[in-house]
């Protein structure tokens, strides 16, 4: 399998404070890739390099192929992001929204159209098509804003806490969209809260302190720590560092 | 013979490259489009850039208004001479003052003032003109309810004005006095005294500020507050396109605002134009630069829309109305507040307009304060970059 997401030793210091201690890890093409952590134990700030958002203070990135030192806008050309906040624009309607994103990411009107009708089909959304965001449920939105991430057909797709504030139902109902895109080769890096989240991934990696502390699939994960479910893992991980 | 130098113009650039500069040209006009569906959206967005110019206009110019027109006055003539009379009617027809009663020698004066009746007496002594004509020199006196001592003292200026005007020009021709030195006050550029002509520039300044700061730094941190910003910065759009795009709607608004302004000072105040409009309309863009440069400083700061605002309005809006000159001349501040109103934007803007549109001066004379803004708008942009960049770090 391609590697899209290759970390080496990615160290992130904000003055002496160390979020990111020599991460490595890979990512394969069409993998669905769990990070997992506490708050605070770097999660965010290892993503945001990843996106370009912030740069490392070193060690070497490649994410879609590209070095995310020197080729940071072929990077982002390549990737969509999915913010905590689930990133649309409340007062836009859903229309307008898809219209602007696709237009950054210079998809042509001919196509937005057609592939605006099949989303909207998708998501049975095509009666809400001009209702302003703000109008709708926050498990549709958070749908939409998925969708809209992949709008563009990136390599990679990036989601940070994507299903906050959510049920399991709905939240179950977002992860076959995730199971669709990866059927499709779209690579998720999805970082979560919810233990439950972590067994649909096909990889794990739980973070502590600015560290990996365990990166494997959930079963392996479950046999090595000889625990039940994901929840232990990660406790007994958070006990074993403390 | 000259020879023409052997250059090829290029006029086949990279197609490549044309092509990318188109895209770039949609991905802008997308993000305008946006960021107008953002304005046109917000009802509090549209009272402020449309309503509020317009209201805060009106309201100064009108409302809060300095100017004393037909101020009731009283007469005491002791003479009831042509002099006196025509003295009369030379403040009556000023349009400052209307008659609300004559006095009769020996009348009460100060039981006018204690009724409220007129806020001036003026009480031409006995043999008015006979004085006037054999000595060159006759009494009359101004009383003035000084209460209100501002309203006091605008009065009787406006009233002595009058009356040496008329002295000097119709009876003193006559009369050949040796030596006589007469002090002549014009005010200059503002002969009416019309507080209105202070108010429309600092109206201007401060709509502007309002506008071109506080919006921008709101709209900027509210990306921020809503987490959108990082979408636009994890997308192929570049932070320079981000800030422009997100700064150029309210360049244009900032600047159909100042046209109103102009318009409604010049057509409803007849406030006049006496210096070139292209150069005011230059000078009112820079200032709408620095404006915006500031917005986008602030938005660097705040995390959120509320501290966006609090910083706005404590920074800018307060000291615009407080420390620009704009409400309270300058000269008469404390010293630490008169040094902090340098660091005022609108102090310098204030100056070049007043500049402009009262005395009619160019370039030459308001250089400094130009140059000033220009320094103020390369300050905020450089430390918005540095901020930026930190942030990013």
């Amino acid at each position: 399998m391609e590697k899209v997401i290759e970390v080496h030793n990615l160290v992130k210091k904000f003055g002496s404070f160390v979020a990111n201690d020599h991460l490595n890890f890979d990512v394969s093409q069409g993998e669905i890739f769990g990070f997992l952590g506490a708050n605070g134990a770097g999660k965010t700030t290892a993503m945001k390099i990843l996106c370009g958002l912030s740069s490392p203070t070193s060690g070497q990135v490649n994410v879609a192929g590209f070095d995310i030192y020197r080729e940071t806008e072929k990077v982002k050309r390549n990737i969509g992001y999915m913010s905590q906040k689930f990133s649309l624009y409340e007062d836009l309607t859903v229309a307008e929204n898809i219209r602007f994103f696709s237009g950054i990411y210079g998809i042509s009107p001919a196509e937005r159209k057609e592939k605006q009708e099949k989303l909207l089909k998708d998501l049975d959304l095509e009666s809400s098509k001009d209702s302003l965001i703000g109008s709708l449920p926050l498990g549709w939105k958070q749908k939409l804003a998925f969708s809209v991430a992949i709008f563009h057909d990136p390599k990679i797709v990036f989601l940070d806490e994507p299903t906050g504030g959510v049920d399991p139902i709905t939240r179950r109902k977002f992860w076959d969209l995730i199971y669709e895109a990866a059927d499709r080769g779209i690579t998720v890096f999805v970082t979560t809260h919810y233990m439950d989240e972590a067994e649909y991934c096909n990889r794990v990696s739980i973070m502590n302190a600015g560290r990996i502390e365990a990166l494997d699939t959930p079963e392996n994960l479950k046999k090595q720590f000889g625990a039940k479910n994901m929840d232990e893992v990660f406790l007994k991980i958070a006990r074993n560092v403390e | 013979m000259f020879r023409v130098a052997g250059y090829r113009l290029h006029v086949n650039p990279n197609p490549q490259l044309a092509t990318r500069n188109k895209q770039i040209m949609k991905q802008f006009i997308g993000f305008l489009h946006k960021e107008f569906l953002h304005i046109f959206r917000d009802p509090r967005t549209m009272v402020i850039i449309f309503g509020l110019p317009i209201i805060q206009l009106l309201l100064f110019g009108k409302v809060i208004n300095n100017d004393l027109q037909n101020s009731k006055i009283a007469i005491l003539d002791q003479s009831h001479d042509n002099t006196t009379r025509e003295i009369t009617s030379k403040l009556l027809s000023s349009g400052y003052f209307i008659l609300d009663q004559e006095l009769m020698p020996g009348a009460d004066v100060e039981d006018v003032f204690r009724k409220g009746k007129a806020k001036m007496v003026i009480d031409f002594e006995q043999n008015f003109e006979q004085n006037l004509e054999r000595d060159g020199k006759a009494n009359v006196q101004l009383l003035a309810d000084a209460s209100d001592p501002n309203t006091a003292r605008i009065l009787t200026n406006y009233a002595s004005a009058i009356i040496n005007d008329y002295i000097q020009k119709e009876k003193l021709q006559n009369i050949q006095l040796p030596y006589q030195i007469n002090t002549e006050v014009r005010m200059l550029y503002n002969e009416g005294l019309k507080s209105v002509y202070m108010f429309v520039p600092g109206i201007m300044a401060m709509i502007l500020m309002l506008i071109s700061a506080m919006m921008t730094s709101i709209s900027i941190s509210r990306e921020k507050e809503m987490g959108t910003m990082e979408v636009l910065l994890a997308s192929p759009l570049k932070p320079i396109q981000i800030v422009l795009g997100k700064v150029t709607p309210y360049l244009l608004l900032s600047f159909i605002n100042a046209v109103t302004i102009i318009l409604i000072g010049t057509l409803v105040f007849g406030v006049p134009i006496k210096g070139s409009i292209v150069f005011l309309i230059a000078e009112s863009f820079l200032f709408i630069l620095m404006a915006l440069s500031l917005g986008i400083l602030i938005s660097t700061i705040a995390p959120n829309q509320m501290v966006a605002m609090f910083v706005s309005v404590l920074m800018l809006m307060l000291p615009t109305i407080l420390l620009s000159g704009f409400m309270f001349p300058i000269e008469n501040m404390p010293v630490p507040l008169r040094i902090l109103s340098n660091f005022m934007p609108p102090r310098w803007f204030i100056i070049i307009i007043k500049n402009i549109m009262l005395k009619g001066t160019g370039i030459l004379y308001v250089w400094k304060e130009t140059l000033i803004l220009i320094t103020m708008t390369f300050v905020f942009i450089g430390l918005s970059v540095k901020n930026f960049k930190i942030r990013l770090e």
